[in-house]
């Protein structure tokens, strides 16, 4: 007998990339889930820095998947590679700073690159003919099979049976006739499908996979690109995007607050990198000061800090505040009010 | 049989998983690693990645604010 055909699943931690793969292993394949992380990755976790997230699972789904469907997952980080995806889009960006149709060939290439470099003979991911405006579409699919450098080797099991045979098919590695023609927005025969496969629970992202597709996120990382050094970026600037209030109250500088433990938390790992504030005497947020700040921009942030502490309605508050690699001192400072705070500070 | 120590804090998940599983690659069968993660999250992560890939985890400690994970290494299915 034959070792059973290989094929690398593209696995997001959503149900449809599960669905596909278990379409496939129930076809006598053997699979191997793959995840990418760019930075942007909508995981569990970093909503979970956040304390009102906290009765959601804290896990990552792709693991969570690969778990249930009893196969390995390889977690790849893409971060540098995926940059130039982010910032030059050949295909532009959809609703917001999403770049979906290049990201989708760019991990469907660094999913092919995968199984050349392991042995394995064909991709699947859980793509849908017409479930999203950019990237699964009639005319774009075949896109992403050539710019991926897929081609043939690029099985979608929910949709196969709506697009040409690919090689896998006509080869005999899988039966066409077991896979799908799933079509459009509706999420009906997903959830049927599931049912049958006796999955219950699964992760339902909202929009997207990723953080592009969020107007709030991507307000803030056009905020970066337009008042930083120009269109580019690192990882700690995308993932502190995530976490806290955003102030610019002055181009040159931003006010990145905590808005409770779990973020203060998290920012307490970046505050040797920032000059950063906190109240002295009462319970508040800590806040990072991003860019160049003078004692006077210095100021204003303690008296905005006050604002989200515990004295807020105080005349008075004291602040401790520490200089990137510089001093530490405390300042006294009257809070803003809530009006006096204008609405374009917030990002 | 050697022990090793893997500092993953204040990295947020999926990076922890990331870290132990390049580390992994770099240890030998029975080796153990102590991983010390600030996203509580992990406590859930890097078990299931080592069920996936058939480690054991030998203790998970919270200590602070500070997750103390020790694994295993078993490197047939690693
Ligand atoms: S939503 Fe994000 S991760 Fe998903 S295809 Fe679009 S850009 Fe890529």
């Amino acid at each position: 007998m034959n070792p059973p055909r290989k094929a690398v699943a593209l696995i997001s931690g959503g149900l449809d990339s599960m669905l596909a793969a278990q379409l496939i292993l129930e076809q006598g394949v053997h699979v191997e889930g793959i995840n990418f992380f760019t930075g942007f990755c909508v995981e569990g976790h970093t909503h979970a820095i956040r304390k009102h997230d906290g009765a959601k699972p804290k896990r990552n789904n792709a693991l969570w998947v690969a778990e249930q469907l009893g196969i390995k997952l390889h977690i790849i980080d893409v971060v540098e590679e995926y940059k130039d995806v982010v910032l030059n889009p050949k295909h532009g960006y959809g609703a917001h700073l999403n770049p979906c149709l290049d990201c989708k060939g760019f991990m469907v290439g660094q999913a092919r690159r995968w199984m050349e470099e392991h042995g394995f003979d064909f991709i699947i991911t859980g793509e849908v003919l017409g479930q999203r405006p950019m990237s699964q579409r009639r005319d774009t699919f075949p896109v992403i099979a050539r710019e991926s450098g897929a081609g043939e080797r690029l099985l979608r099991p929910l949709c196969a049976q709506l697009l040409p045979p690919t090689l896998p098919e006509r080869e005999g590695w899988v039966d066409r006739e077991r896979l799908l023609k799933f079509s459009g927005r509706s999420r009906k025969p997903q959830i049927a499908l599931a049912e049958q496969f006796n999955i219950s629970e699964y992760a339902q992202p909202a929009g997207g996979c990723c953080f592009l597709t969020d107007p709030n996120y991507t307000r803030k990382l056009q905020d970066l690109w337009q008042t930083g050094a120009g269109k580019h970026y690192e990882l700690d600037d995308i993932m502190l995007l995530k976490v806290g209030r955003h102030l610019r109250p002055r181009p040159h500088f931003k006010l990145i607050i905590g808005r409770e433990e779990g973020e203060n938390n998290y920012l307490e790992g970046y505050r040797r990198q920032f000059t950063h504030l906190r109240p002295a005497e009462h319970n508040g947020s800590l806040a990072l000061i991003d860019g160049h700040a003078g004692a006077d921009d210095i100021h204003l942030a303690a008296r905005l800090t006050a604002r989200f502490s515990q004295g807020r309605d105080l005349a008075s508050v004291r602040m401790s505040v520490t200089e990137k690699d510089g001093p530490a001192y405390d300042v006294d400072v009257t809070p803003f009010t809530s009006e006096e705070i204008p609405q374009e500070w917030y990002l | 049989m050697s022990e090793h120590t893997l500092d993953a804090r204040n990295l947020l998940c999926p990076l922890p998983v990331i870290r132990v599983q390049s580390k992994a690659q770099t240890l030998a069968d029975g080796d153990t690693l102590k991983v010390i993660c600030t996203d509580p999250g992990a406590l859930s992560d890097i078990p299931a990645w080592c069920r996936i890939n058939g480690h054991s985890v030998l203790d998970t400690q919270n200590i602070d604010k500070e997750v103390i994970i020790t694994i295993k290494i078993a490197k047939d299915s690693a």
